[in-house]
């Protein structure tokens, strides 16, 4: 059903859903920013519309509250193991329909790749559902269109916030509050972005062949990443990860195991013991990641792992840009292929 | 549901030392495994780490590891009587029926031999299953050698060449890298003869260049990789190579496949 609000009966709205959820959105994150007295804008738990951040981009992804930066798996007691319980709250997230496609990655990722299902992750994720925001403009750096991850239609409702007014689509009927009851119906359906000002044309897979792996393309970024892995750690649809053992006590009885983001950019992510290790040079771990996100996934999956949110372009302290490697990948290969 | 990641206590049955860095541990354990599939080991607190599996019975498997990180450097300490935390078995490993009836080289190189060890010692004690067996292995030195029983069991019913780097003024044996060695094989029939080479990267690398040299099928060749992995269940991403993930779709594969996996 569409309904329209106005902030005081959305603010309402929230509050009635806060009963039987917790409610993540976009948030201006006070002094948290990169430099002194700057903010930064991320996903938190939101009260009321005030709390939520609109008008810009977030710096990182909402991927956090599904795949928390760091969870402890189990602790260890003697010989048994005991796994941590969760809050089992339901949980509300608002997100642009990029994210949305790249949570799809990550369930992808996470509950189908491979014959287990992760433990972890399905039980975080069972308790979410999703009000997308409609997002028709998008930001300087973003190329969902090209990427195919414009358009989100598994939602449990859509919002679009204008003019002081709210429209709202509700799918699923959890979230009819007696505020939407006695809410103005209307006919309400979110619109997509159709351009973005970035375009990627991504190379046909059958057309990426071995010799662009040994491309002078990559050596630029052996120069210029430094590995820092903000490009990993921003991306909702990267979710690599290392696990941890922490001591707890002094006679080693009670330990805790964790898993931690780990990112294909960041020193030692293919260390082994021994000293055997891969991809030493950082562009060698650009092209990993570009074909990761615009190739092998695919192969495996049948659509592209990068949603083209930008954020690894909004992030990278050397200016980076994802979207410029895709175009300038693309553009060897069609050259070359010309040349054959 | 199931949770993949939970680690469970084994008991170490048996600690055998190989060589001063390499011990064999024998661990109780039931359950269905196949050669060349790996175990994620680990100490509480310590941490967890891939490990190959070189032997097993109905009662119990054995991991041959080497002493060069953290948990090795734990593990050492560790005595019969004492608990191991293993989840697994993981991978694909080397499925016999693809070595029945056929003539096969088994070229290994140091610890390389540990994920292939019981594959070969299966076709040792079952001669009749296969055709003809070959093993050349590559070791640094004489005191590196691993399973020095078992090579000199084999060598007994089969052809086994070892080999090191750098002998000692008591070797009598062969010296020199693998490749040097690999005219030794029998390669009257080298158009249908398979071969499995496993070892460090380097050592897969100039060995396979060196059988198609001589002749080697493509398709008959099959490779063990080794790389990091800290879930074992393609969830963590640590060892995938383009959209192939070791862990789950190896760590054993045949060289046409082998030969594009670019890391």
């Amino acid at each position: 059903m569409g309904v329209v609000l106005d902030t005081i009966s959305f603010n309402k709205y929230l509050k009635e859903l806060s009963e039987k959820f917790k409610i993540f959105a976009p948030t201006q994150k006070k002094g948290k920013g990169k430099f002194a007295e700057t903010d930064v804008v991320a996903y938190s738990e939101i009260k009321c519309m005030e709390d939520m951040e609109l008008k810009q981009k977030s710096y990182f992804s909402p991927k956090e509250i599904l795949y928390p930066i760091r969870e402890t798996l189990f602790y260890f007691n003697g010989d048994s193991s005991e796994v941590p319980s969760l809050d089992d709250k339901p949980v509300l997230i608002f997100a642009r329909p990029c994210d949305l496609n790249g949570i799809r990655r990550l369930d992808t990722i996470f509950l189908k790749n491979g014959n287990n299902s992760d433990f972890y992750y399905k039980r975080r994720r069972d308790l979410v559902k999703f009000i997308m925001i409609e997002c028709t403009e998008g930001f300087d750096t973003c190329f969902c269109v090209s990427m195919k991850s414009n358009i989100y239609n598994e939602y449990q409702a859509a919002v679009n916030f204008k003019d002081n007014q709210l429209y709202m689509k509700i799918v699923d009927s959890a979230l009819e509050t007696p505020t939407i009851k006695a809410s103005r119906v209307i006919d309400y359906e979110p619109g997509f972005i159709n351009s973005n000002a970035v375009h990627v044309s991504i190379p046909a897979v059958e057309k990426v062949t071995k010799e662009i792996f040994n491309h002078e393309i990559w050596k630029e970024y052996t120069s210029r990443c430094i590995a820092c892995g903000r490009c990993n750690t921003s991306c909702i649809t990267c979710s690599c990860f290392t696990m941890q053992d922490v001591k707890l006590s002094d006679n080693n009885e009670i330990s805790e195991r964790r898993r931690v983001w780990a990112g294909c950019h960041i020193d030692r992510f293919c260390d082994m013991a021994g000293g055997h290790t891969f991809r030493k040079e950082n562009g060698e771990r650009m092209r990993f990641k570009t074909m990761h996100k615009i190739n092998d996934y695919y192969k495996r999956f049948n659509e592209h792992m990068c949603v083209g949110c930008g954020r690894c372009d909004d992030v990278c302290p050397e200016y980076i840009s994802f979207s410029k490697c895709i175009n300038k990948l693309n553009t060897i290969i069609e050259e070359d292929n010309v040349c054959e | 549901m199931n949770n993949a990641y939970l680690s469970i206590p084994y008991e170490i049955v048996n600690i055998k030392k190989e060589t001063d860095i390499d011990y064999t541990f024998k661990v109780a354990y039931k359950g269905a495994l196949t050669g060349g599939q790996f175990m994620e080991i680990s100490i509480p607190g310590v941490g967890e780490a891939p490990i190959s599996i070189c032997n097993f019975d109905d009662e119990s498997l054995e991991m041959t590891i080497r002493k060069v990180g953290r948990l090795t450097e734990e593990l050492f300490n560790l005595k019969p009587g004492s608990k191991l935390f293993m989840r697994g078995p993981y991978g694909n490993g080397f499925d016999i029926n693809l070595f029945k009836g056929k003539d096969v080289a088994f070229i290994a190189g140091g610890t390389g031999l540990a994920p292939v060890r019981k594959t070969i010692d299966y076709f040792i004690r079952n001669k009749g299953e296969i055709d003809n067996i070959e093993i050349l292995i590559g070791f640094k030195t004489p005191a590196d050698r691993l399973f020095v029983d078992d090579l000199s069991r084999w060598s007994q019913c089969a052809k086994v060449t070892v080999t090191v780097d750098k002998g000692d003024e008591n070797w009598k044996g062969e010296t020199g890298l693998i490749t040097t060695h690999i005219d030794k094989l029998d390669l009257t029939k080298v158009q249908k003869k398979v071969a499995v080479v496993v070892g460090p990267p380097i050592m897969m690398k100039f060995t396979t260049l060196e059988l198609l040299k001589k002749g080697f099928k493509e398709e008959n060749i099959w490779v063990s990789f080794e790389r990091k992995m800290s879930c074992g269940i393609g969830k963590c991403g640590h060892c995938k190579i383009d959209e192939t993930y070791v862990c789950l779709e190896g760590p054993v594969f045949n060289y046409t496949k082998a030969k594009d996996l670019i890391d």
